[in-house]
């Protein structure tokens, strides 16, 4: 267990709204080794953020945890109280927010909002702080890291804004970065230069990223490896090359299908997945992408696929497996 | 900023003279007049008062004479009641409504905000249901029902508190909290809806993310966003409040500026209303150029043109 | 190290058959779709299930039921003055009417007394509820149309129009309210009166002269919050992208207005004018303690208030009953206007 520094088993979470129960995760297990890129993919409303929020404690007003373990560093987060949990964030695990626009307080300096993590987590004296503060803003490359420290959020541009988030992020050194959708709100020549600062920092820093994100881009580049959720499921997990070049599970083989390649043939169409995800208020009982799967079958509609291996880090839940194996016989 | 605010002032000071010019000419297009309503004045001396205060001169030109007088700081003779000035009412009226009225909104500020907050902490609980229907309730009373109700309660039934005059601090109880009854939940109200507003904010979540501990992002991450339109609400409520009630000043026989101008509308006593209005508009004009440069202080994305 | 399930154990439970194709209607059939609801209809749902809401409507609709349909058959009428039967309490009957019930004559009940006239309690308050009713309905129409109309000129014309127009709201409301409106009666006394002399005109005197200069009075000061908004929003929307898209797909001026612009705006205007009344209401109960309300012997909650506080030491209850009734009024307005803004502004959902 203690292998890990993120080691999430059989999680389950709901949003208890006004109109019901919203299983936002099913049973989703995950780990993450020190130093290791984990990319968790999907599309909107998959349970992506909500995993890591959960992981920190974030999680929002109606949602509760209701069954799982979640390990952090040798910690268990699910026992820990609101105080200890507030020593581990944004010292040992921190998180860097999709939209930088509004994730900084518009009436505080930039300097305050750096200052404020190191003086909550380490005992430095002022001028330590202050030197700390700007050696953070030069480690992400903002230049005249003086001045910008005095001026607020809305003087600078949302590049800069999210490595301000990144410096703050980053002002404790913590294991674990948590990056969700980093890069989704910036523009795309902005996008690679936060990632590449972020995979730099991760080198200089050896920390672990959880690096939550739809766009498959983004994974290729960064991750070593890829957990695929859907609809509160992780339906596969894989290296990156697994998950890229043999998907397993009907709903990553459409994602790879579904994104632009160099090397395809002229007049080739890219082809997307139809339909809409599932509601979470009432969830299938069988595999929550059938609808949406084109080689469905009678089982998946009542029934959830057991989880297949093809190696330690390659596991994917999908009938189309088991059916493989039922027609060429037992594999082990 | 210096420019900012001499700019401001300016458009202030054409602010109040429409103002003037306005209630002027619309004062005297009404039938009637200051001395009607005397009985025993004869046609004669009505004249005569007339040519005393210039009434009978054109209307432009005793706006040009009343106008350059106003300028110089003169506002003029009552004509109701002899022998005093306009000035001379306003400093002595003015100072026992304002006493009054800003310890109301005082008191309104220190209940309302933090019963707003508490409100919007616990929203959906039993808590914040008692403050949400309590502050309803209050912004549903008019003032003349609390004003009774209280002086019913505690002056005649517990005979707790003297009703009438502001003679000692136990004078002030009464009035100062019928007034400042209204903008208590009125400002409960607005806190609670901005507080709320701020909490679901993403900068609350970073705050959150950071490992700051409930109180402290509370008091320094969201109470610095939210108090924003406390702020806008807080000068005219103050320039209302200071110039006096008359309501509250009526029942509770308290000789404040609200019950003068009343008193001075219906006796057509034109300097004094003149006087009064011009005196009420500068202070609403003037708050309304504070509240600009507070909102300034407290929010640096605003600019100030 | 997982629970790596034991293949065969699959093959044992699981039948060939179920590893045949699934048909697209069997796949349609798990996608249970929450049905789609148009945003009137989802307003209406959610307004219902507001409680608090559901409560004021019912409050109001029995307050306007009692002002408006029972006097029409109650036995006293609110100008009637009984001799003897001054200053009754509550259900107390005077000497000669308590004479003619020994008679075996059916005598109603002054179920809330009377006042110091002899006239019977009950009605009048039921009178002053319809007049607040009406003043609060009235002036909320007025307010609304001479505010959005006020307000989406400025907003659609822009430029110096709009400076100025705003300048001229901002100018209305400093001038102190009480002024203009103790002179706007002054001021309406002769022409209303004339007026009402006139053929055609007669209405008036039903009305009341005072009634209508509290119309005009709001038509005239009370637009400005309304203007504001009715701009602001309107601002907001002519640069919205969904405007800019409608109108690069070639959408008409006309089309725009009324399928943009007004479906979004309609919201917040109902709330806006449900939250009008109440302060309308509030407004009118204060001009009519001041005694420049309703004329007599027509009542408004605030003039029952206002005469009562004379004698309340002694008749305590001739203030409490139009002043809670006052204050129920609006706060039930209050919490149906809440209600409504819940439910039907857009930017309010959560």
């Amino acid at each position: 267990m203690s292998e890990y520094l993120v080691n999430i088993e059989h999680e389950r979470l709901s949003f208890f709204t006004p109109a019901g129960e919203v299983k936002a995760l099913n049973d989703v297990s995950l780990h993450v080794s020190e130093g290791e890129v984990l990319g968790i993919v999907g599309e909107s409303g998959s349970g992506k953020s909500v995993t890591a929020y959960s992981l920190m404690g974030l999680t929002a007003h109606p949602g509760k945890l209701l069954g799982g373990t979640l390990d952090f560093n040798g910690h268990r987060i699910n026992d820990m109280s609101e105080k200890e949990m507030q020593k581990l964030r944004g010292n040992e695990v921190a998180i860097i927010f999709q939209d930088p626009m509004t994730s900084l307080n518009p009436v505080y300096t930039i300097g305050n909002q750096i200052r404020e993590v190191l003086k909550l987590h380490t005992d430095k004296t002022k001028s330590e702080i202050q030197a700390r503060a700007i050696e953070l803003l030069e480690l992400v490359g903002i230049n005249e890291p003086e001045k910008r420290l005095k001026q607020y959020p809305h003087e600078l541009s949302g590049g800069m804004r999210q490595r301000v988030m990144i410096a703050i992020a980053l002002a404790c050194e913590p294991k674990l970065l948590i990056a969700d959708e980093p890069t989704t709100a910036l523009d795309v020549t902005i996008q690679a230069q936060i990632l590449e600062l972020m995979m730099e920092l991760k080198d200089k820093l050896g920390m672990a990223i959880l690096m939550i994100t739809h766009d498959l881009g983004v994974v290729a580049s960064m991750c070593d490896h890829i957990a695929v959720m859907y609809a509160g499921n992780i339906v596969e997990y894989g290296t990156t090359d697994d998950i890229f070049y043999a998907p397993k599970h009907e709903y990553t083989k459409g994602l790879i299908r579904s994104i632009p390649r160099m090397d395809s043939k002229e007049h080739e169409r890219l082809v997307p997945i139809e339909g809409t995800p599932v509601d979470l208020l009432n969830p299938p009982k069988g595999c929550p992408f059938a609808s949406r799967c084109d080689s469905c079958m009678q089982i998946c509609l009542r029934e959830k696929a057991p989880v297949t291996f093809f190696s330690d880090v390659h596991y994917t839940s999908c009938w189309m497996n088991q059916k493989a194996e039922l027609e060429g016989g037992s594999k082990k | 900023m210096v420019k900012y605010i001499l700019k401001r002032l300016g458009m202030a000071v054409v602010t109040v003279w429409l103002v003037a010019t306005l209630t002027f000419f619309l004062m005297n297009m009404v039938p009637g007049g200051p001395f009607l309503s005397e009985k025993a004045v004869s046609p004669k001396a009505l004249k005569a008062l007339e040519a005393k205060y210039g009434l009978d001169k054109p209307l432009f030109e005793q706006y040009l004479t009343y106008m350059g007088d106003a300028v110089h700081g003169d506002f003029g003779d009552s004509l109701k009641q002899r022998g005093r000035t306009v000035s001379g009412i306003i400093t002595s009226k003015f100072p026992v409504s304002a006493r009054l009225g800003g310890m109301a909104v005082l008191v309104a500020f220190c209940i309302g905000v933090p019963l707003g907050c508490i409100s919007a902490l616990n929203r959906g609980k039993i808590g914040d249901n008692i403050i949400i229907v309590i502050a309803t309730c209050g912004i549903a009373v008019p003032s003349f029902v609390i004003c009774t109700m209280l002086m019913y309660v505690f002056g005649v039934r517990l005979g707790w508190l003297p009703t009438l005059g502001l003679s000692t601090w136990k004078h002030y109880i009464m009035p100062v909290l019928a007034l400042a009854f209204y903008p208590t939940a009125y400002i409960t109200r607005l806190m609670r809806s901005s507080m709320l507003d701020v909490l679901g904010q993403d900068y609350m979540r970073t705050a959150k993310a950071k490992g700051l501990n409930q109180m402290v992002s509370l008091f320094k991450h969201a109470l610095r966003n939210a108090i924003l339109p406390i702020v806008t609400y807080m000068g005219p409520l103050l320039a209302y409040t200071v110039t006096g009630s008359f309501i509250v000043e009526k029942i509770f026989t308290i000789p404040g500026l609200g019950s003068e101008f009343i008193g001075s509308i219906t006796n057509r006593d034109y300097t004094v209303i003149m006087g009064t209005t011009i005196f009420l508009a500068t202070l609403m004009v003037f708050m309304n150029v504070v509240v600009d440069i507070v909102y300034k202080l407290v929010d640096p994305r605003i600019k100030l043109k | 190290m997982k629970e790596n399930p034991n293949p065969l154990s699959f093959q044992a439970r699981i039948n060939p058959d179920d590893f045949l194709p699934a048909s697209n209607e069997e796949k349609q059939s798990l996608v249970i779709m929450r049905e789609s609801v148009s945003f009137w209809k989802d307003g209406v749902r959610r307004f219902r299930k507001n409680k608090v809401a559901m409560v004021s409507l019912v409050i109001v609709i029995i307050i306007m039921l009692f002002s408006f349909v029972v006097p029409a058959f109650y036995p006293y009428s609110y100008e009637q003055q009984i001799r003897g039967s001054e200053h009754l309490a509550p259900m107390e009957y005077s000497e000669e009417e308590q004479a003619r019930m020994d008679n075996g004559e059916h005598v109603f009940p002054h179920i809330l007394g009377t006042d110091k006239h002899g006239r019977d309690y009950a009605i009048r308050v039921m009178m002053g509820s319809r007049v607040s009713l009406i003043v609060g309905l009235v002036a909320a129409a007025i307010i609304l149309i001479v505010g959005s109309v006020f307000g989406s000129i400025a907003a659609f014309f822009g430029g110096w129009v709009d400076i100025i127009m705003m300048r001229i709201v901002d100018i209305i409301y400093t001038i102190p309210d009480i002024l203009l409106i103790v002179l706007l009666s002054f001021a309406l006394k002769a022409p209303l009166e004339q007026l009402s002399q006139a053929p055609g005109f007669g209405w008036i005197q039903v009305l009341g002269r005072n009634l209508i200069s509290i119309f005009i009075v709001f038509a005239l000061l009370y637009w400005g919050g309304m203007a504001r908004m009715v701009r602001s929003q309107i601002l907001t929307l002519k640069e919205s992208e969904y405007v800019t898209a409608a109108r690069a797909l070639g959408a008409s001026n006309a089309r725009i207005i009324k399928k943009h612009l007004l479906t979004n705006c309609i919201g917040t205007l109902i709330v806006t004018t449900t939250l009008q009344i109440p302060s309308s209401i509030f407004t009118e109960s204060f001009l009519s303690f001041l005694g420049i309300g309703v004329a007599v012997p027509m009542p408004s909650l605030g003039s029952l208030a206002s005469d009562a506080i004379n004698g309340f030491n002694t008749f305590p209850y001739l203030l409490f009953i139009p002043a809670v009734l006052i204050s129920l009024i609006i706060l039930s307005f209050n919490l149906l206007g809440d209600g409504l803004r819940d439910a039907f502004d857009p930017k309010m959902k959560n």
